[in-house]
């Protein structure tokens, strides 16, 4: 109970949580609260501003914004979530055994990180969807091969700090397997940093994923896609420039929301600063 | 010294090979036949054919990387499909304008990030503190793109001050043109430079910022500085030689670790701006998928991203004698 108030004192983590629960919302909700269906189209009304009936405008073929927004934010955060737990899933996996193993094993995980660590982010993921073509699976994965490298960085320094607590000691003194202490003493400790860095990695995954789209990397059209719409909202920008503007504001205030949670949830759960190593935004495009 | 920068150096070598293995992968996790993907469904059996043995498609893998090896370290990166010249010499045509484009944005984004973050910790909790801080929030989360975008919107087609795509004479010959008196080229091509180099930087702007500022305030809680208040010093003296010079040595490694990110970055301005460097390039290079030429530019951007490490990592341990030491 202590701990509620002094969390909700804190500005990032309140206003965070909140812009984040409100695109969270709109994205599950997406049928509900969109107005029109996604490909309605309404020649007579393109490129209308925000009004009752269009509460974001229309697009080139009139169709209602607001409405391909709400379903966009399905797709980005649905891609946000899969790459970011599947970049959580490997990366803690590497930095906890190469941290509580060290030694050759350490030296052999380090490399291969520094490796893929070395390479542009959005370079490798373009390569690698280029390869293995467009689609929702394909981007996650190329994002998953570009972002697993931070969790592994950041967990692997968690663990060296934690595996010398006496309580570790402890249990290893009591014989408890290595895979015990691993999951059921360290990794406990270390979900604090590995939740502020997947919050900050949401972004990160959000801002890279609609990078994907924008350059036509991504899904295909007609998929409502947040970098799509700004991509093709370019074409009319001299004359229209709303388009472009409402999609790209889109994604920045959900790219904002999780910046802002990540922020707060730092200060309340990692006081020690465990996550300060890498930061999830080291590599975003 | 000396032995730091062998370790260092050494460290490199390992690091190049990986990074050679990786970019060799990406043909290996192409499904199917890659010479039939990649010149598509109307090329003919022999083309496929020729392709196939072009890209040694018909040696096992081993084999081929090692052939990757030899023929890379010959300075030869193999033949673009599409482009019928050689992948190096693509690629080095292009490569000025992307260094350049770079490095004015990392020189704006330090200046920028530097005196962000000194602003807002002497002034910690202060209004001025409050918006920088705002200021570098909105920068980590705005996409370059866009940012890129709404710049071009505004000082380009609204304003129409600054050209809004296309690049300048290169900035050396365009500042040797204005020493020999044509001032005209250096201001067309700083003019043209602006405008991407801004959008580029702001993402790194904010992170030097933030950074800058944590670093400052840690350094303001040090024994030293009080003393050096002791001594009688003057606040602005203190600041700057004392707390700044320790605070930027974090911010130096930074730098170079984010050095990544805006050659990411660059790709996407770049093909906003019409920049024709190595972005533009890569983007080419993947609407048609010519494998030779995206690897060639991966392994590219890699390296350069790995040296500017090194010389990171250099400098580092000649102004901080401890990570030589250590």
């Amino acid at each position: 109970m202590m701990r509620l108030p002094k969390a909700l004192r804190n500005p990032s983590l309140v206003v965070g949580a909140a812009i984040t629960l409100l695109v969270v919302g709109c994205a599950l909700l997406a049928p509900f609260v969109a107005t029109h269906g996604i490909e309605q189209m309404d020649m007579r009304n393109r490129f209308a501003g925000p009004s009752l009936e269009h509460l974001l405008g229309t697009d080139n073929f009139g169709r209602d914004l607001w409405s391909r927004m709400v379903f966009g934010a399905r797709i980005s955060l649905m891609i946000a979530l899969t790459s970011v737990g599947g970049a959580v899933l490997i990366g803690a996996t590497v930095g906890l055994v190469s941290g509580y193993f060290g030694g050759w094993v350490d030296l052999l995980l380090g490399r291969i990180t520094d490796i893929f660590l070395g390479f542009p982010a959005i370079i490798l993921a373009l390569a690698i969807v280029a390869v293995l073509g467009p689609g929702i699976v394909n981007v996650s994965l190329a994002l998953i091969v570009v972002f697993w490298t931070e969790y592994a960085r950041v967990v692997r320094g968690a663990t060296l700090v934690l595996r010398e607590q006496n309580y570790v000691q402890a249990a290893r003194a009591l014989g408890a397997s290595p895979l015990r202490i691993i999951f059921r003493e360290i990794l406990p400790n270390a979900l604090g940093p590995i939740i502020v860095l997947a919050s900050l990695g949401l972004g990160t995954a959000i801002i890279a994923e609609s990078a994907l789209s924008f350059l036509g990397f991504g899904l295909p059209p007609p998929a409502p896609t947040w970098g799509w719409t700004l991509s093709y909202g370019t074409r009319f920008m001299r004359d229209e420039p709303w388009l472009a503007i409402v999609s790209g504001a889109a994604i920045m205030i959900t790219v904002l929301g999780f910046n802002l949670l990540g922020d707060g949830l730092r200060d309340v759960l990692d006081p020690r600063q465990l996550s300060r190593g890498g930061g999830a935004r080291a590599k975003g495009a | 010294m000396i032995a730091y920068i062998i370790r260092r150096l050494l460290l490199f070598i390992p690091m190049a090979m990986g990074m050679v293995i990786v970019t060799f992968g990406l043909l290996l996790i192409i499904p199917g036949d890659p010479a039939s993907v990649l010149l598509g469904q109307e090329a003919s059996p022999e083309a496929i054919e020729r392709l196939r043995d072009a890209l040694g498609l018909n040696d096992p893998w081993y084999q081929r990387l090692w052939d990757y090896f030899v023929q890379l370290l010959s300075g030869d990166m193999g033949q673009s499909i599409f482009q019928n010249q050689p992948v190096a010499t693509i690629i080095l045509g292009r490569l000025g304008a992307t260094i350049e484009l770079s490095v004015a944005a990392l020189l704006i984004a330090t200046v920028v990030g530097v005196a962000m973050g000194v602003i807002s910790a002497i002034r910690q909790g202060s209004i001025v503190d409050t918006i920088t801080m705002f200021f570098a929030q909105l920068g980590v989360s705005m996409p370059v793109y866009w940012l890129s975008l709404l710049l071009m919107l505004a000082f380009a087609v609204q304003l129409g001050w600054l050209p809004s795509i296309g690049r300048g004479a290169p900035l050396p010959e365009a500042l040797w043109a204005a020493i020999t008196g044509r001032p005209g080229v250096l201001w067309d091509s700083l003019s043209h430079i602006l405008l991407p180099a801004l959008a580029l930087s702001a993402t790194p702007a904010a992170i030097i910022s933030r950074l800058t500022r944590t670093s400052m305030l840690e350094m303001l809680r040090e024994d030293f500085v009080r003393t050096a208040y002791a001594k009688g010093l003057r606040r602005p003296r203190v600041i700057v030689r004392h707390v700044l010079r320790n605070a930027l040595l974090p911010v130096l490694s930074v730098i170079g670790l984010r050095f990544g990110m805006l050659l990411g970055g660059a790709v996407l301005t770049e093909s906003i701006f019409a920049w024709p460097g190595l972005g533009q390039l890569t983007i080419a290079a993947i609407s048609q998928r010519d494998l030779p030429l995206i690897q060639g530019i991966v392994l590219t951007f890699a390296l350069i991203f790995a040296l500017v490490n090194l010389v990171v990592d250099l400098l580092y341990a000649v102004v901080d004698p401890r990570v030589r030491l250590g």
